[in-house]
């Protein structure tokens, strides 16, 4: 079967992988990468436990073929931090109990880092239509909220202060 | 006590590897050698299997092996958990085989499986089989199925009926509804639900042909059990032979309990090919059709009461949904599990319970988080607000009238309903329900419901307010009750823990029960840290392999935080004893004169004379001098089964707007006042009770499985079936009362499941509260906007 030559930047490493044509970024990013970090939690786009960035944007990894990633940089959770240096979302998915079976959380960050890029005091509402796109079937998201909330506060440098969370609905 | 750990809100020691993208899940794990399975499922609901052709795929690029039914001698799956009760045992058994030889009774029921090179290659083999199908009518609808002309489904099965099964005191229930001054009845429908934990199921099988043994990876709640099963009831394999590990398993909610044909293809695969490791993982639009189902209830309700709002009996008849055959427990859930807990934190003394099983042509239906304890919740819930509903009398008002009082504890329910087959009893342990009632509803700010009522019409939204005022049965057990045949396992449900401190003073728990998210390496740590007065991080707890790990039923049912920490408590108790014993032998004193202060073992009244737990374990592991008849080494292994179960309870106040013009629902507001006893761990607590809150609003707004007449899941796919989102849920308002159980030496009593046995009924309240003012006093779940618009067009239709 024919192959793609697919040259990517990989958490800051150059990888190189030849690759069938109809494969996906996210089956080449764990199969053939092994960053078995990004998740596959269903088969139609819905559940966003495979979100990555791809050139600095927060994509689901299952919508696009790795050939159509070709020349892109990609960051996955593994390139996020290390138990030494946590990004701040890290710890703050930690520190909040952010999760608990942990399966759709490496996508849940990666989200809520792209949001906190473009938005940096986001409202709870604003997180939680900004993570609507990845399911958690564990916290209720409840949690997860409020671990979006704390990071984005200490990624500005620990301005504001914490509140308690919202008690009406975000779609009110 | 050097630590101080117990009851703290400490961070889990499970999150760095998931955080950093370093846990190791089912599909993780890669092994040399290893290839993949397909299975080809059933494209019909019901229809024989007049032959299968495999020729072309066994050619196919990459193929290394195609099964069907008639390779694996494999016997049918396990039935655990036949449904006896007051009625006898009459069940039906109709089990799935590995793989269907001769019929499909859903559509989804594996016939073929494909071994290739790659998870393409297998996939791309599928489409090569041919099935010649012989279509036979199917019926999806409970109820239905049992009613004369429906198609039926097994020869042993008349009517569809897998049994009938009876609990409570049916005279007097009907004397006491030939005296009632106020009946109220309602037709409910409890919704099926796909529990869909967003790890997949999978397995991977390796037989190794040098040993002649099997070891199987399993995405699973349970290993010790499966292999138990996939020993003694499937394979026929001998149980020494067969090693079962569960690596992170990313959620399960019931629904990785059960012993699965996939678990058993992988292992005859495997050895067919001569030993490679074979690994299949479903897909999530397999995981609607062959993973179980949840709920699925057919319900006739009826509630007798005063006028004053007195509940004096309640009688229900129910439909139970269980599918094209059965699933491991399937029967237990909706009799046990569900009738049992009819009469929720009330004191009727009258209910009687009808259930029938019944087969259809859908997905086996088996334990979804609460698994019959949120059913029951509903039943009794819905028919309190039909009660106050015809009263006049405020829902509120009506469960304060009616709550047991918190004098009346332990509590034997006079109907009989916790009475088991074989005349065990259990006992609600404890409760006190009037304070979590007081403090929801001031939280909720109930007293104003009238005005925030008015304030909403006039922005276009009917406000609603809903109460569950629930019970759980937590910590399935004990033995000698759920052991009973026909009542439960025919097995028991007790557990188990190994503690070792090792010469270095670190300490590795091994534990029989398995986690699936609820952070029991965590909690599990704060216990023996406090047991024993050592730090947390020089403990770790280890669980989910059958090899290195003592036998354990695992964990389901809220049974971990009763069962299992009875089990770590003990085998601690066992270190501090045989500890003493040591250093009273190092100190030169008598066993009785020691006293233990956290980590510290010393010489009563002589503060000086003092050796530590880990200087006792150097020694003792050593055994440079043990005493005669010691034997070496801080090891201890303690089996606890628990004197009853726990029940937990509180008050759930859900407030919605609905908008009138479009009948969309929105949940404003949640408060929950729960009382779980004791905790362990608060921040994991509150987690629990997020998720099973979200759960359980998930059933009462959006989620359910819809078949087509023809037995079609038209929703399998996460595009098509609603799973909550983040920006459709509010933030959660918790609060508790503290009330230990009894039964539990921590007075902890479980909570992986109150949030979503409490949480359907009272957003379910809430939505039938809106829409009170057009008349409607039911609509069946989930309150999907079509609906709801629907039902108030209709209203007003009438009212024209």
């Amino acid at each position: 079967m024919t192959q793609l030559h697919v040259v990517l930047e990989v958490n800051g490493e150059h990888r190189e992988v030849d690759v069938e044509p109809r494969r996906l970024l996210v089956e080449v990013i764990r199969e053939e990468l092994n960053l078995t970090g990004t998740h596959i939690g269903c088969d139609t786009s819905q559940c966003g436990a495979c979100t990555v960035h791809l050139d600095g944007r927060a994509v689901k990894s299952c919508t696009m073929l790795a050939a159509q990633a070709d020349g892109s940089a990609v960051t996955t959770i593994e390139g996020m931090g290390d138990l030494g240096h946590l990004h701040p979302l890290q710890n703050a998915f930690w520190e909040q109990h952010g999760l608990q079976c942990g399966f759709c959380t490496p996508g849940m960050i990666m989200a809520a880092a792209d949001l906190i890029k473009n938005n940096a005091d986001p409202s709870d509402t604003e997180i939680r239509h900004a993570i609507e796109g990845n399911i958690c079937r564990c916290t209720g998201y409840h949690n997860i909220v409020v671990a979006v909330r704390e990071a984005a506060r200490a990624m500005r440098g620990g301005a504001g202060t914490a509140t308690a969370p919202a008690a009406t609905a975000a779609q009110a | 006590m050097t630590t101080d750990v117990l009851g703290a809100r400490i961070k889990r020691v499970e999150d760095p590897k998931l955080i950093t993208g370093k846990g190791r899940y089912l599909d993780d794990i890669k092994l040399p050698g290893m290839v993949h399975l397909a299975i080809l499922r059933s494209p019909y609901a019901h229809a024989n299997i007049r032959s299968i052709d495999t020729s072309a795929a066994r050619t196919a690029p990459g193929v290394v092996a195609v099964f069907t039914g008639s390779d694996i001698t494999y016997n049918p799956l396990p039935m655990a958990w036949p449904a006896g009760g007051a009625s006898g045992i009459q069940n039906n058994i109709n089990m799935p085989r590995v793989l269907a030889t001769d019929s499909v009774k859903w559509t989804g029921e594996g016939v073929a499986a494909v071994v290739a090179e790659t998870v393409a290659q297998a996939q791309d083999a599928l489409e090569l089989i041919n099935v010649d199908w012989e279509p036979l009518p199917a019926v999806v609808d409970a109820e239905k199925a049992t009613q004369p002309g429906a198609p039926q489904l097994h020869e042993n099965a008349p009517n569809n009926v897998v049994f009938e099964w009876s609990v409570g005191n049916k005279d007097g229930t009907a004397a006491a509804f030939a005296n009632a001054e106020v009946i109220v009845r309602q037709r409910l429908v409890n919704n099926r639900l796909v529990p869909n934990p967003m790890e997949v199921r999978g397995d991977i099988g390796w037989y190794n042909p040098g040993t002649d043994e099997y070891t199987i990876w399993m995405s699973s709640q349970t290993p010790h059990i499966q292999r138990l099963l996939l020993a003694a009831f499937v394979t026929g394999i001998p149980e020494h032979k067969i090693r079962c590990i569960s690596p992170d398993v990313g959620g399960a909610f019931g629904s990785k309990i059960f012993c699965y044909a996939d678990m058993a293809l992988v292992m005859h695969a495997s050895k067919a090919i001569g030993g490679r490791p074979v690994k299949w993982v479903e897909s999530r639009r397999e995981t609607f059709q062959s993973t179980i189902h949840g709920r699925d209830h057919i319900t006739y309700v009826e509630a007798a009461a005063t006028k004053d709002g007195e509940v004096t009996a309640l009688r229900v008849k129910t439909y139970a949904n269980l599918g094209g055959r059965l699933s491991t427990i399937g029967p237990g859930i909706p009799t046990t599990l569900y009738g049992r807990i009819l009469s929720g934190p009330y004191k009727m003394k009258n209910v009687h319970c009808e259930v029938t099983g019944v087969y259809t042509n859908t997905t086996f239906v088996d334990a979804y988080r609460g698994a019959g304890r949120p059913e029951a919740t509903y039943v009794v819930e819905r028919a309190m607000d039909l009660v106050a509903d015809e009263l006049g009398i405020d829902p509120a008002e009506v469960r304060r009238r009616n709550f047991l009082p918190p004098d009346s504890f332990p509590y034997d329910n006079p109907a009989g309903l916790l009475t088991a087959v074989n005349g065990s009893k259990i006992y609600v342990d404890s409760g006190n329900y009037e304070p979590a009632l007081d403090k929801a509803l001031a939280m909720a700010g109930y007293a104003d419901t009238a005005a925030k009522k008015t304030e909403a019409k006039a922005r276009g939204r009917l406000l609603g307010v809903g109460l569950s005022t629930y019970i759980e049965v937590c910590g399935v057990a004990p033995s000698k009750w759920i052991g009973a045949v026909g009542e439960g396992w025919g097995a028991a449900m007790w557990e188990s823990s190994n503690i070792k401190i090792h010469l270095t003073g670190k300490v590795v728990v091994t534990m029989g029960t398995q986690p699936q998210g609820q952070g029991h390496e965590t909690t599990y740590a704060q216990i023996i840290s406090h047991e024993l007065g050592i730090p947390m991080e020089d403990i770790v707890v280890q669980h989910s392999d059958t090899q290195g790990t003592p036998f354990g039923y695992g964990s389901y049912g809220s049974r971990t935080s009763n069962v299992g920490t009875g089990a770590a408590l003990k085998a601690a108790a066992k270190i501090r004893e045989k500890a003493r014993r040591y250093a009273a032998h190092m100190l030169e004193a008598a066993p009785d004169d020691i006293e233990v202060d956290g980590a510290n073992y010393r010489v009563k009244g002589s503060p000086d004379k003092v050796k530590t737990i880990q200087e006792i374990a150097f020694a003792l592991d050593l055994a440079f001098d043990a005493p005669e008849g010691m034997e070496p080494y801080l090891d201890e292994t303690a089996y606890h089964d628990t004197p009853n179960c726990t029940f937990p309870f509180g008050t759930h106040v859900a407030i919605v707007e609905i908008d009138e013009e479009t009948g969309v629902v929105a949940l404003v507001r949640y408060v929950a006042v729960d009382d779980v006893g004791k905790k362990i761990n608060p921040m994991i607590v509150d987690g629990q009770l997020h998720g099973g809150i979200a759960q359980g609003v998930g059933q009462a707004l959006w989620e359910g499985a819809i078949y087509s007449d023809d037995g079609q899941l038209l929703n399998g796919s996460l595009l098509d079936y609603a799973l909550p989102r983040a920006s459709w849920l509010p933030a959660f308002e918790l609060d508790e009362t503290v009330t230990p159980s009894p039964v539990n030496p921590l007075g902890v009593k479980g909570v992986g499941e109150a949030g979503c046995i409490a949480s359907t009924a009272a957003v379910a309240n809430a939505v039938i509260d809106a829409l009170s003012p057009f008349g409607i006093r039911h609509l069946d779940m989930p309150y999907t906007a079509q609906k709801v618009w629907g039902a108030i067009q209709a209203a007003k239709g009438g009212q024209a």
